[in-house]
C-alpha cells in the first residue's frame, strides 16, 4: 500500500540568533506511515519527537529532507509546500492534536467543538449536535456543553480539546501527548475513538508519555534516540 | 479728427454703475454658470454701494443685464415695498434709466431675496436671487477645498446622510429653506433661501434663474428647461410648507405661500406672501379690472407634486 | 538553513490580493522598501512590527489613502482592473468605498462623532447609491447587529459612546456593504483588556461566519495570533519574514522575530 507520509533524510535545529548558535533537534530521519497505520514516536527527553510532530504539521520549518503527504490533490512535500497550502491541508487532510485548549472567550465549548464541521461546511444544527454527541462521548459534564471552557479545569478542557480535534475524520493524524491530564473513563473513550479512525484508514503519529495507554493501537515504533536502530515494524504486541 | 470725436464724454460713472470690465466678467461668468448649470462660477465681485450681505450678488448680476428698455422688478421675502426692494429698485432704476413695476406679468427682469414670484415666469423673463452662502456642502464639509473636489466627484453622500440624521432625529427632514437640490442631474446647489414652497417652481421651468453671491464671489445658473431635483429619499416623498389652506387675510387669496403674523390671543392670522399678487387681488375684489398670470400652484397644489 | 517554500499547488484560486515591490519615502524616511503580500479568499493576514515598522503605511496604501512611490497593487475581483495604485481619486473613492473596509485605531478618524451611529454606518451605503430610507435603515440594523452593537443604541452618536462601542460602529460601517476586503489598523489598541477580548472575539466570529478576508495591523502578538492565518513581519519598512501564525510563533526564524516572540512569551 502507499504510505500517506513518507519522511525522507529530514534534519531540524533552531537557530538561537540571541545565544549565536545552532542547537540541533533531530537529522537524518526518514520513515513512512500507510493509511491506518498507527506509529509511535518514542526516545528520551529532548529527542525531538514533538518537534518532529510539529515539522510534519510546519508549526517548525524543516532544515532538510522531504515529508512526502499523499493529499487528495497529489503528492507534495510539507517541507515545501506554499503556507497557503498547509492551511488547506490542515483543514481537511491533516489533524494534530495536543494536550493544551486554545479556549477563546465567549465561545462555548459545543460552538469550539463543532467548528471543524461549520468550516467543512456543516449546517449549524447539525454540527452541534455532533458536537454535543463527541462532548458525551469524552464525558464532559451535560451542564458544561453550553459553558466556556475558559473557566474549565485542566482535564475538562482537555476533553473539549480532544472532541474538538477529533470530531472530523482526517488522512493523517499527529499526536502529541494527548492522554495527560484524562482521566480513566475518558482515556478509555479517546482510544476508542482512535481505534475507530484507525480502522476507518487514518494515519497516525503519536507521541505519548505512557505508551501503555494506547499499546492495542501501535503498529509500528520509531526511537527517536541518537544511535537508535530505525524505523521498526511491531507485530507483536507487548509494551 | 480730434481726440474728442474719437473718445466719449466723460462721465461721472459707467451705465449700470459697473465699469465695462466689471460687467464683461459677469456676463463671461453667467454663460459659463448656464453651460455647466448648478455649478459655482467665481468672480470678482466689485464694491456696489451697499454692504456685503445686503444683495450685493444679486445688485452685480442686475447691473451686468439692465437696459433702458428691461422693466424691472424687485421684491424681498415676496414684498416690493420693504426697504431693501425700494431702495435696490430705485437704485437700478437710476444707473441704468430701466423703467420699474411691481407686476410680475410686466417685469422683464426680476431681482428676488428668498422668495420666486407665485405667477409662472415666462422664457422672456429672468429671475435673479440673492444668495448668502451659496455651498451646499458647507454644513457638511467646512473645508472649501474638499467640498470642490467633492462637486467635482459627484460625492454628495455626506448631503444624504443629513438628510438621514434628521429623519432619525427630529422624524422628518428638517431642512426649511435653502433646501439642496440636485440640478440637471449633476451639481447640487442651494437655491437660496426660498421657501421649500419655491423649490419645485424651478424644476423645468421657462425661466433663466441666475444666483448670485456678492459676498462670497460665487453665480450659478439654472437655465430654461432644466431639472432641479430636492434630495429626497425614494421613499420618504418632498413635502412644501402646508400653507395650501390657508388664505390671505387682507386680499382674501387663498393657496400660495403665507406670512404668518401672530395675534395678540395668540393664534394666527396669514398674509399672501407675494405683496404685489395681495394687491392685485384686493384691486379685483374692489371691482378693478385686473389680469392674472396663470400661477404654480392651484388651490394649494402643485402639478406634478408628491412624486 | 531553511528550505525556500514552493508556489501553491493545492490552493489554485487566485489570491484575491497581491501588492508588490510596494515603497514608500517621506523625505529621507523610507516608510516602506519594496513590500509585497499576497492574500487569498477568505484568508487573515496578520502583520506585526513595532512602531515606525511601516505596517500601518502599508495599510493606508492598500485603502489607497496614500499613494506609494513606487509598487503594484491589484485586487482580483469583477470589474477590478489593473493597478489600483494608478486610479483617479473618483476611482479611488468608489473602490474604496464598496469593496474595501476599514477599523482604524482611532474612531475619529473612522467615523463622525456627532452624527448617529447608525448614520455611520448608513453613509457608506448612500456612497454607494442607496437611495431608500427604510433600506438605509435595515441594512445599518443588520450590520450592527453583525458587529454585536446594541441596537438600542443605534442612534446615539458615537461620541456618547465606549471605546469598544465605537469600535464596534466602525466594524459595522465597514461590513455593512460586505465588502471583499477588511483592513484593521490596530482595532483593540488602546481598549480595556476585558473590552478587547470582546471585540477581537466579534471579529473572530464575523470571519468564521462570513469568510472576510481581512488584513490586520498590530503590535500586540496576542491580537495577531488570534486572528491571522499568516503573519508577515515588518521592521524599518521592510518584509522580515512571514509564514504561517504558529510556525511565525513557535519556530520563528530571522533574530528580529525570534526577539519579538520572545518579549512577548
Amino acid at each position: 500500500m502507499t504510505p500517506v507520509l513518507d519522511v525522507r533524510a529530514l534534519s531540524k535545529g533552531f537557530t538561537m540568533h540571541h545565544l549565536g548558535r545552532n542547537l540541533g533537534a533531530f537529522e537524518n530521519v526518514s520513515f513512512s506511515v500507510r493509511p491506518g497505520e498507527f506509529l509511535l514516536l518514542k526516545g528520551r527527553n529532548g529527542a525531538g519527537k514533538s518537534t518532529l510532530l510539529r515539522t510534519i504539521y510546519r508549526s517548525y520549518l524543516a532544515d532538510a529532507g522531504q515529508i512526502l503527504f499523499a493529499s487528495d490533490h497529489g503528492e507534495i512535500d510539507l517541507a515545501r509546500a506554499a503556507d497557503v497550502d498547509v492551511a488547506t491541508l490542515r483543514q481537511n487532510e491533516i489533524g494534530f492534536v495536543t494536550q493544551f485548549l486554545r479556549p477563546r472567550p465567549r465561545v462555548t465549548a459545543e460552538a469550539l467543538v463543532a467548528e471543524p464541521l461549520r468550516r467543512a461546511g456543516v449546517a449549524t444544527g447539525e454540527a452541534l449536535a455532533e458536537a454535543r454527541h463527541w462532548l458525551g462521548t469524552f464525558g464532559v459534564k451535560r451542564d458544561l456543553w453550553a459553558a466556556y471552557p475558559t473557566t474549565f479545569s485542566g482535564g475538562e478542557q482537555q476533553k473539549v480539546n480532544l472532541a474538538g480535534a477529533l470530531i472530523l475524520p482526517k488522512k493523517l493524524q499527529l499526536l502529541d501527548e494527548p492522554t495527560a491530564s484524562l482521566d480513566t473513563s475518558a482515556r478509555g473513550a479517546l482510544v476508542r475513538r482512535l481505534a475507530e479512525l484507525k480502522a476507518a484508514g487514518t494515519a497516525m503519529i503519536g507521541v505519548f508519555h505512557h505508551a501503555a495507554d494506547v499499546a492495542e493501537l501501535i503498529d509500528t515504533e520509531l526511537d527517536l534516540s541518537p544511535g537508535a536502530a530505525p524505523q521498526e515494524e511491531r507485530d507483536d504486541v507487548a509494551v | 479728427m480730434s481726440l474728442a470725436t474719437l473718445t466719449r464724454a466723460w462721465e461721472p460713472m459707467s451705465y449700470g454703475f459697473l465699469d465695462g470690465s466689471a460687467k464683461r466678467e459677469v456676463r463671461r461668468k453667467m454663460l459659463k454658470a448656464v453651460a455647466v448649470p448648478g455649478c459655482q462660477m467665481p468672480y470678482a465681485s466689485r464694491e456696489v454701494p451697499m454692504a456685503r450681505g445686503w444683495g450685493t450678488g444679486g445688485l452685480q448680476v442686475s447691473c451686468t443685464l439692465l437696459n433702458p428698455k428691461m422693466r424691472v422688478k424687485v421684491i424681498d421675502q415676496g414684498a416690493d415695498d420693504s426697504v431693501n426692494a425700494a431702495s435696490i429698485r430705485k437704485f437700478l432704476a437710476r444707473v441704468s434709466g430701466a423703467p420699474t413695476t411691481t407686476d410680475t406679468l410686466e417685469a422683464d427682469l426680476i431681482q428676488s431675496r428668498h422668495r420666486i414670484p407665485e405667477e409662472i415666469l415666462r422664457e422672456d423673463q429672468v429671475l435673479v436671487l440673492q444668495v448668502p452662502n451659496p455651498e451646499p456642502l458647507r454644513p457638511v464639509q467646512p473645508n472649501m477645498s474638499i467640498a470642490r473636489q467633492m462637486h467635482a466627484d459627484a460625492d454628495y453622500g455626506r448631503m444624504w446622510l443629513q438628510l438621514y440624521e434628521q429623519i432619525v432625529r427630529a422624524g422628518r427632514v428638517m431642512q426649511g429653506a435653502s433646501y439642496p437640490s440636485l440640478v440637471n442631474g449633476r451639481f447640487i446647489m442651494t437655491p437660496s433661501p426660498i421657501p421649500r414652497w419655491d423649490v419645485p417652481k424651478l424644476h423645468m421651468a421657462k425661466h433663466l434663474t441666475i444666483l448670485s453671491a456678492g459676498r462670497e464671489k460665487r453665480l450659478y445658473v439654472v437655465p430654461p428647461y432644466t431639472r432641479v431635483e430636492p434630495l429626497v429619499f425614494d421613499d420618504v416623498p418632498y413635502r412644501v410648507e402646508e400653507h395650501g389652506g390657508l388664505t390671505c387675510t387682507r386680499s382674501g387669496a387663498t393657496g400660495f405661500f403665507m406670512n404668518e403674523i401672530p395675534q395678540d390671543d395668540g393664534s394666527s392670522a396669514y398674509e399672501i406672501s407675494d405683496s404685489d399678487f395681495g394687491v392685485k387681488s384686493i384691486r379685483k375684489r374692489e371691482g378693478e379690472e385686473v389680469a392674472f398670470g396663470a400661477t404654480w400652484y392651484t388651490g394649494g397644489e402643485m402639478e406634478g407634486q408628491g412624486r | 538553513m531553511t528550505i525556500a517554500l514552493d508556489a501553491p499547488r493545492i490552493v489554485r484560486t487566485q489570491p484575491i490580493l497581491q501588492a508588490t515591490g510596494v515603497s514608500k519615502s517621506y523625505g529621507p524616511v523610507q516608510a516602506l522598501s519594496d513590500v509585497s503580500a499576497e492574500v487569498y479568499p477568505g484568508e487573515v493576514l496578520g502583520i506585526v512590527g513595532e512602531s515606525g515598522s511601516g505596517k500601518s503605511t502599508f495599510l493606508r496604501c492598500l485603502n489607497l489613502e496614500e499613494t506609494p512611490d513606487r509598487g503594484a497593487y491589484t485586487l482580483d475581483l469583477p470589474d477590478v482592473q489593473g493597478n489600483l495604485f494608478e486610479l483617479d481619486r473618483y476611482a479611488r473613492r468608489m473602490l474604496c468605498a464598496t469593496r474595501i473596509g476599514i477599523v482604524y485605531q482611532n474612531p475619529h478618524q473612522g467615523l463622525l462623532m456627532k452624527h448617529s451611529s447608525s448614520g455611520n454606518v448608513a453613509e457608506r451605503l448612500l456612497v454607494a447609491g442607496e437611495r431608500r430610507f427604510a433600506v438605509l435603515r435595515e441594512k445599518a440594523r443588520e450590520a450592527l447587529d453583525a458587529s454585536e452593537f446594541p441596537l438600542d443604541r443605534m442612534d446615539a452618536p458615537p461620541v456618547e459612546l465606549s471605546g469598544g462601542m465605537q469600535q464596534r460602529v466602525q466594524l459595522a460601517k465597514a461590513i455593512a456593504l460586505e465588502p471583499a476586503l477588511l483592513l484593521l489598523d490596530e482595532p483593540t489598541t488602546g481598549l480595556d483588556v476585558s473590552v478587547q477580548a470582546l471585540v477581537l472575539d466579534t471579529l473572530k466570529r464575523l470571519q468564521q461566519e462570513r469568510r472576510i478576508t481581512m488584513i490586520i495591523v498590530s503590535h500586540d502578538l496576542g491580537v495577531i495570533r488570534t486572528l491571522s492565518d499568516r503573519v508577515m513581519v515588518m521592521r524599518q519598512g521592510r518584509v522580515v519574514e512571514q509564514g504561517l501564525a504558529d510556525q511565525i510563533f513557535q519556530d520563528p526564524q530571522h533574530a528580529y522575530t525570534q526577539q519579538l516572540v520572545h518579549a512577548k512569551l
